[in-house]
């Protein structure tokens, strides 16, 4: 469904992606795991179109996208969630939701959406109408993922969803990544420090380092790896 | 009792022009972080080509109404070309350079644009086409307010209103607002920012060109020049509301105009400016963020 061929993306004279190359396939839970630093957040914007790679290429469904602009890659059913979740300040739960479904029209899907994702966080109904701003972290987290949702995504970019959470939280993004996954066969790409459940949900996992692949299997055999269990799951 | 209010009412016809002006600052300024300093410019072409249509126009004998909404229309797109166009060649390219470097753009598209203007026209004054006749029905208070007083404050009123249904509930509204607060996130989201940012400078020259027919019809000449003295009061009006904020805008406008009508008409229109500029110190000392500002996230 989407592959990276060779991609190398810079930040002025930073060479951030030195060659990157991945594929994911349709149904697909993947991760990317690695260091601080180590290009996990630039691949992602590399997909989206935010920070264009310089050489390589971009398929998604065999079609180029790297020369394709945010918008026109986001009209395509890649959506993120980007480090950092992003949410509108200003705009209330609902007007987040409602950016979300920026690009569709069908008020009857529409509507039908925002209570699927009111059921999957139910928090966020009884919030609806406070300032995205106002939120918690995990609340945030969720609002994220609901928003990028709404857009009906066929691959779903999730960048550090754990990051910064309570155990119980993480516990439950992570269930809930799963069940997006079963029930709408979305398509994951997740990015993760916590390699562990990371890898306890994904089918296949790649390391990155320096901004080069490194390692590359299934989610059990790397799970099982001495070396990523010395370097990313801290046994 | 009655000076105050002639005064009070003087003071909203001013506050009303700087507000339309003050718009355009507030919204570029909101979703680029730029200061647009070919704004008053713009204001001023808007002004000329309403000089040239309506003129041209009565020429031909057409009817005032007729004028005035066709003068409108041609200073709205003509200003409108400009706001776009100055976006897409001096700013666009400079998206990504250090933010001294589209000020710079700006001001020298400033500069450039008056003396364009001048070179085309002269630097006289140009005598302009009353466009707003005295209507019948305000005799009675025509001592204290004229008639071309209240189209102006009317027109800016609904103007306003316009706007703020626009930002509210259109889909071009919500995607400026998204895009003002998180760029990155909202071409996440799929919105042609690139688009966003065009139409924000094509409303604000729009207003801009309101702004100066209205009021080049109520003063009754231009030249080259009104764009700086209106760009710097309505860019001071911006700065007063809390610049980014659109109710800001407009009530900076108001808060300029009545403290300079109130200022010049009880204690000497000598020192006008000296009052307006004297506000905004008082302001950048007291609340840096502007009445309605809020205090300066800084964005990494
Ligand atoms: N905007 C930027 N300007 C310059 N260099 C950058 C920028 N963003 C990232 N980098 C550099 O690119 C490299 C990869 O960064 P990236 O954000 O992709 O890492 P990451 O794997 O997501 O790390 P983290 O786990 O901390 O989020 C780093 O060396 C970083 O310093
Ligand atoms: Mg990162």
């Amino acid at each position: 469904m989407l592959e990276l061929n060779d991609i190398h993306t810079y930040y002025g004279n930073i060479h951030a992606l030195k060659g990157i190359s991945l594929n994911i396939n349709e149904g697909e839970i993947i991760t990317l795991i690695g260091a601080n630093g180590a290009g996990k957040s630039t691949t992602l914007m590399s997909i989206s179109g935010i920070t264009k790679p310089k050489t390589g290429e971009v398929l998604f469904r065999g079609e180029p996208i790297h020369g394709k602009s945010p918008d026109e890659i986001v009209r395509m059913g890649i959506c993120q969630v980007p480090e950092g979740r992003h949410i509108f300040p200003q705009l209330t739960v609902q007007e987040n939701l409602d950016m979300g479904a920026f690009l569709r029209n069908d008020k009857a899907g529409i509507s039908r959406d925002i209570d699927y994702v009111f059921s999957l966080f139910p928090i966020l109904k009884t919030r609806r109408n406070q300032p995205g701003g106002n939120l918690s972290g995990g609340e945030q987290q969720m609002l994220a993922m609901s928003r990028a949702l709404m857009a009906h995504p066929k691959l779903l970019l999730l960048d550090e969803p754990s990051m910064g959470l309570a155990p119980l939280i993480i516990q439950q993004i992570f269930e809930i990544i799963k069940k997006i996954n079963d029930e709408h066969n979305t398509t994951i790409f997740l990015v993760e420090q916590n390699a562990n459940q990371a890898l306890q949900i994904a089918d296949r996992g790649y390391v990155i380092e320096n901004g080069a692949v490194s390692m590359h299997d299934s989610a059990d055999k790397l799970l099982s790896n001495p070396d990523v269990q010395k370097a990313y799951l801290g046994i | 009792m009655e000076y105050f209010i002639e005064l009070f009412l003087s003071g909203l016809t001013r506050g009303s022009i700087y507000a339309l002006i003050a718009l355009g600052y507030t919204m570029v300024y909101g979703i680029i972080g730029l200061i647009n300093f070919a704004h008053g410019e713009i204001y001023m072409i808007g002004a000329f080509t309403a000089f040239i249509i309506s003129t041209v126009l009565s020429i031909y004998g057409f009817p005032l109404l007729g004028i005035i909404v066709l003068a409108g229309l041609a200073a709205a797109v003509w200003a409108s070309a400009y706001g776009y166009t100055i976006e897409k060649l001096a700013y666009r390219p400079l998206r990504h350079a250090p933010r001294l470097s589209p000020l710079i753009s700006a001001i020298g598209m400033s500069i450039f644009l008056q003396n364009y203007v001048l070179l085309a026209q002269t630097s006289d004054f140009l005598p302009f086409p009353e466009l707003i006749p005295e209507f019948d029905f305000m005799e009675p208070v025509a001592h204290i307010i004229g008639s071309s007083d209240l189209v102006i404050i009317l027109t800016t009123a609904a103007a306003m209103v316009i706007l703020t249904l626009v930002i509210k509930f259109t889909r071009i509204g919500k995607a400026m607002r998204a895009t003002s607060q998180d760029r990155m996130m909202a071409m996440l989201t799929g919105i042609n920012v690139d688009r966003v940012i065009s139409t924000t400078f094509i409303i604000g020259s729009t207003l801009a060109a309101v702004g100066g027919l209205l009021i080049a019809s109520h003063i009754g000449q231009i030249n080259f020049f009104i764009g700086f003295i209106a760009g710097i009061k309505a860019f001071t009006a911006a700065v007063l509301g809390g610049i980014g904020s659109i109710p800001g805008a407009v009530l900076g406008g108001f808060v300029l105009g009545l403290t300079e009508s109130f200022a010049t008409g009880y204690v000497s229109s000598d020192y006008e400016d000296v009052f307006a500029f004297s506000l905004l110190v008082l302001i950048l000392i007291f609340k840096p963020s502007g009445i309605l500002g809020r205090a300066e996230i800084q964005k990494v």
